[in-house]
């Protein structure tokens, strides 16, 4: 008998560091509760939550609290194991972690950067830093639908919630062209694989909207 | 089939000691070679070209880089009878999130106290207040997963043999401020992976104090 599982995710609805969690969820079936928050103004439950450093996703399992996003990926797959998001074989695993660790610590950083930077030489130095990132990605890509093989996998959740659908939403408000057909089509054909799949597309922020929230985001760290 | 580890590393990286420590804890026979950071080998450039950096972990001509991520590929690779990581989902994923603290926040801080010039006091005690919440996490526990040296045992104990370092830079004293923390320490220096893993703390002063042009 199946023991009822309550699942509770807080989050942010422009944050790729929710938004991949909900792709898991949805990837696994399991049906959950959202909470939506506000940076500016953080709930008391969230700062219960997540004390030390009180930001989103937030996953709570059958009372149980999990923090940080891929340790949440990790730990939603080791806990419904179908549809797995890591690959089996430890080398593969190494790679995906590896490379997901790249997502989030420099592809990330690199590509904020380069929005919060006012003058077109720096932006175009930043662009250039995450384009030699991204290649890394692109070189993985080659023979394959998605990084995890045939279906979305750890890597396509976490490279897929920070690239298409979250800086690239910065750099066209801005009007930078970072990622090209030319340079990048591997990349181009990868995207158009995750947009056509429904729980992915059911998890992208809606784009204008997003657009416009980063241009915001952008403006405010620009101007001061 | 035989296997061949190589491990690219540096005698006093707090990071190479985790895939040290790993490896000894799975009685791993490896080959160790030390990186000369001035003058990195070819290996290391093909192997971790997007880094450059060590440890790197060769496991049959494949390369495994970030120290741990190698903990994590040691335990899944070498499962035997000792597991670095608990096997129940949560437990795996509270372990997780501390290594995840450990390493955005100790050595960024750390690094502070002396490769940087005018940070020493704000550093330290910053530094001070992490390691304090580490000694909350662990409580009373013999190990910080509890009864079984593990993960977040092995990502933190590297950066005890820098503990002299800090205290000497930062002009403070981590045993006064966080002794059940250097008790835990203690009892990691009686494994044999660990006393093996570490070089002596005075070794790793003496050696950034001549880095400084001090000694």
């Amino acid at each position: 008998m199946a023991e009822k599982e309550e699942v509770k995710l807080l989050g942010i609805w422009a944050s790729p560091f929710s938004r991949r969690i909900e792709m898991a969820l949805k990837l696994k079936g399991v049906p959950y509760e959202y909470v939506e928050e506000i940076l500016e103004k953080k709930s008391p439950l969230l700062l219960s939550l997540n004390p030390i450093h009180k930001k989103i996703p937030v996953l709570v399992h059958n009372g149980k609290t999990i923090l940080e996003s891929q340790v949440i990926l990790e730990y939603i797959d080791e806990t419904w194991k179908h549809n797995p998001l890591l690959p089996q074989d430890p080398y593969e695993r190494s790679k995906a972690r590896f490379l997901a660790k790249l997502v989030d610590e420099q592809i990330l950083t690199a590509g904020f950067v380069s929005m919060a930077r006012a003058d077109e030489k720096g932006r175009e130095v930043l662009a250039e830093q995450t384009r030699e990132l991204i290649m890394n990605l692109e070189k993985e890509l080659v023979g394959k639908d998605f990084f995890g093989g045939k279906t979305v996998g750890f890597l396509d959740v976490v490279a897929g919630s920070v690239i298409p659908f979250c800086l690239e939403r910065g750099w066209e408000g801005i009007g930078l062209e970072v990622i090209t057909e030319e340079k990048f089509p591997e990349y181009k054909r990868w995207v158009k694989n995750l947009e056509e799949v429904e729980f992915v597309k059911d998890c992208i922020p809606p784009k204008e909207k997003h657009v416009e929230h980063m241009n915001y985001m952008g403006e405010r760290i620009r101007s001061g | 089939m035989a296997d061949e580890v190589i491990l690219l590393d540096l005698w006093a990286s707090m990071f190479g000691m985790r895939t040290r420590i790993a490896l000894a804890e799975k009685k791993v026979k490896y080959e160790y070679r030390e990186e000369d950071l001035e003058n990195k080998s070819s290996l290391l450039l093909e192997m971790n070209p997007v880094h450059k950096k060590i440890p790197v972990l060769i496991h049959n001509g494949k390369p495994v880089c970030e120290s741990l991520i190698q903990v994590e590929y040691i335990d899944e690779t070498w499962p035997g009878e000792t597991s670095l990581l608990p096997s129940d989902p949560y437990q795996r994923a509270h372990a997780r999130f501390w290594g995840d603290f450990i390493d955005k926040k100790v050595n960024v801080t750390a690094r502070r106290i002396w490769a940087t010039k005018g940070e020493e006091k704000e550093a330290s005690s910053e530094l001070i207040e992490i390691l304090k919440t580490l000694e909350a996490e662990l409580g009373d526990k013999r190990y910080f997963g509890g009864e079984t040296f593990g993960y977040v045992d092995i990502a933190l104990i590297g950066f005890y043999s820098w503990f002299g370092v800090y205290d000497k830079f930062g002009n403070i004293s981590i045993e006064s401020e966080c002794s059940k923390l250097i008790a835990w320490a203690k009892r990691c220096m009686q494994r044999e992976s660990v006393a093996k893993a570490l070089p002596e703390t005075e070794k790793v002063t003496t050696f950034i104090s001549q880095c400084l042009g001090l000694e």
